[in-house]
């Protein structure tokens, strides 16, 4: 009994002060990023003014004047907007299918899905580069919607998967044999039901979509460049202009860390919500 | 009208056949029970019918046109399941109106409906509740309300009371035998239970691993059970059986007895030391060893009669009601 109670004590105090130690790791290159975004090019260099600066909103003026951030930042919207929505498009009849009538082969395409994660990108870049520019569709919305969904596209079926699987075959049937056709029982008892899951999987969706960087970064140049373009078009390999840079990075990560945010709640009320077996 | 009839119908999953042809026919009107033992065929006998899982080969017709072919939603047909398989996410109301709003009813009618069969069930008080507001009856209920107001052409139930209590089933047993002499439409009910064979029942089916062992009226599978393993099934306490010399003399392979077949006497055919006594007031079970006939025989007395433990008695099984098997198991 004591061990028992000397062990939960210790676990106590030792996995918050864990915790907080990760999350502190983690959290300073993003606290360093926008400590950064405030001070000028020159300041940002010297380490003796890490936490002791002169705060300017130079750079993000300079901003909305010398580039477009506003023309990247909706290019970035669009296309991780429409990723998103084109991938569940495809990927809740396909989970849904995968889920209430399996057969023999529904694990191996699965493992088979994922197992496309496994090509190395690097590998197809310069056959994707070629085609897409004879095909006349580099640096367009399309491509990169396109490119965003096939990318997400796995993964999200995976989820879908397990979230679709939690739900009672039983229900699926009752709503058969009340006369429900197949995109009436996608409509009126999938979708209300998995409709947590559903949404965790499409935030997370939309952020990898708006994170991604390195198809976004090569296959456009202006038309649809997008968040992760502006930035790789301001590192400078000297590293003269970190301030510059860091305020262009925050402005990047700002709108997908305040819609976390706000989703949070959200996510984890809809995860719980009053699921009946 | 819903006159169910199976030709020929079979049933594999994968290599295994759970279902060997068979054919089988339900009248219109009759509530026809399927029973045997877990694992016999029984749910997915039915859910061939109900059109979820698609018959290997044969035919299934409903009012003479086949609906082998037909997906469930189109059967007219409506099932009321072991888990319930309410729709969590909608009211009571929403959760009995749906098939109505399925089927493009206007939503006055749909209340009328709802509040029929809300009042026909005692669910009145809760239509405005989720599903997981309710006890385990109250949501059968739900999903006996749910499968009525579509009016369909014949019900269908997969072991609707198993996760009921004990008390609560009987009650739910007498109202659902009282919505089929109300409604008089075609009912399939599917259990393992045989006393809830034999109460609600027009027709048992009896059926072990996918054979349909015999059809018949709950008296005919009482009285005359076409073979051993029916004798054995339907009755409770379970049928005595006789192996050996012993049978032999009373003209049989094996011979079956009933618990309330056999009278405790002064002498009679057999003897016996008398074992464990249920007493349940009304009737008393009494189970007799060292017969030399069986491990056990059980023995119905009428009231409540003591007997000691240990105390030797003579038995007499009343001859007209033997049942005699020959080798296969069959009636003679
Ligand atoms: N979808 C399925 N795939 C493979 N085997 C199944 C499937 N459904 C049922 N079975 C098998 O068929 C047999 C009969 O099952 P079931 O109809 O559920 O029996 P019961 O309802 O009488 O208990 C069982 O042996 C079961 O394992
Ligand atoms: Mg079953």
């Amino acid at each position: 009994m004591a061990i028992v109670a000397q062990q939960t004590k210790l676990s106590k105090i030792l996995w918050p002060v864990l915790a907080w130690a990760v999350a502190l790791i983690i959290f300073f290159p993003i606290a360093y990023m926008v400590m950064t975004s405030f001070k000028t090019d020159a300041d940002a260099v010297k380490p003796e003014l890490l936490f002791t600066f002169t705060p300017t909103l130079e750079n993000y003026a300079n901003m909305t004047e010398n580039y477009d951030y506003w023309r990247f930042a909706s290019n970035s919207i669009i296309t991780s907007v429409a990723a998103t929505l084109f991938t569940l498009f495809v990927a809740i009849p396909c989970a849904y299918a995968m889920a209430f009538t399996p057969s023999r082969g529904t694990k191996d395409i699965l493992m088979w899905m994922l197992s496309t994660k496994m090509l190395p990108a690097a590998a197809v870049l310069y056959p994707m580069i070629y085609m897409t520019k004879a095909a006349g569709l580099y640096d367009t919305h399309f491509l990169i919607i396109m490119v965003l969904s096939l990318i997400n596209l796995p993964i999200v079926i995976w989820m879908l998967f397990t979230y679709f699987k939690d739900i009672p075959k039983d229900i699926i049937e009752a709503a058969k044999m009340d006369g429900v056709n197949t995109w009436g029982e996608v409509r009126e008892v999938l979708i209300p039901l998995a409709w947590g899951g559903i949404a965790s999987t499409a935030l997370l969706c939309f952020i990898f979509c708006w994170n991604e960087a390195y198809w976004t970064v090569r296959l456009t140049t202006t038309e649809a460049a997008t968040l992760s373009k502006l930035i790789e078009g301001n590192r400078a390999p000297e590293g003269l202009f970190f301030g510059r840079l860091s305020a262009v990075s925050t402005a990047a990560v700002g709108p997908i860390v305040v819609l976390g945010w706000f989703c949070q709640k959200q996510l984890v009320q809809g995860l719980t919500f009053g699921a009946v077996k | 009208m819903g006159r169910i009839v199976l030709e020929n119908v079979q049933k594999t999953f994968g290599e295994a056949e759970v279902i060997p042809p068979l054919d089988l026919t339900i009248e219109d009107g009759e509530f026809a029970v399927f029973v045997g033992p877990s694992g016999c065929g029984k749910s997915t006998l039915l859910r061939l019918i109900a059109g979820l899982e698609e018959v290997t080969s044969g035919a299934i017709k409903i009012d003479g046109a086949d609906v082998t072919q037909v997906p469930p939603s189109k059967r007219g047909l409506a099932m009321v399941f072991q888990s319930y398989a309410l729709y969590p996410h909608m009211t009571v109301r929403k959760n009995i109106g749906f098939p109505l709003r399925m089927a493009k009813m206007e939503q006055a009618e749909i209340d009328a409906k709802v509040e029929q069969a809300a009042s026909v069930l005692n669910l009145k008080d809760y239509l405005d509740r989720k599903p997981g507001q309710l006890s385990g009856g109250q949501r059968q209920r739900v999903a006996i309300g749910r499968a009525i107001v579509r009016e369909p052409e014949a019900f269908l139930f997969d072991e609707p009371l198993s996760n009921l209590d004990a008390a609560l089933r009987v009650g739910m047993r007498m109202e659902i035998s009282e919505l089929h002499n109300k409604l008089n439409t075609t009912m399939i009910y599917v259990t393992h239970d045989q006393v809830e064979a034999m109460t609600m029942a027009n027709k048992i089916v009896v059926l072990q691993a996918g054979v349909i062992e015999q059809v018949g009226s709950p008296l005919e599978l009482y009285r005359t059970p076409r073979n051993r393993f029916v004798a054995g099934f339907i009755g409770s306490p379970k049928m005595n059986f006789i192996d050996g010399d012993a049978a032999e003399k009373l003209g049989g392979h094996s011979v079956g007895i009933r618990p309330e077949h056999i009278d405790v006497v002064e002498g009679g055919l057999w003897q016996g030391r008398v074992g464990v006594a249920e007493h349940l007031g009304s009737d008393t079970f009494f189970h007799v060893h060292d017969t030399g006939l069986a491990e056990t025989i059980t023995v119905r007395a009428i009231g409540d009669v003591s007997l000691r433990h240990g105390d030797t008695i003579g038995l007499s099984p009343r001859m007209d009601e033997l049942h005699r098997f020959d080798a296969k198991g069959l009636r003679i």
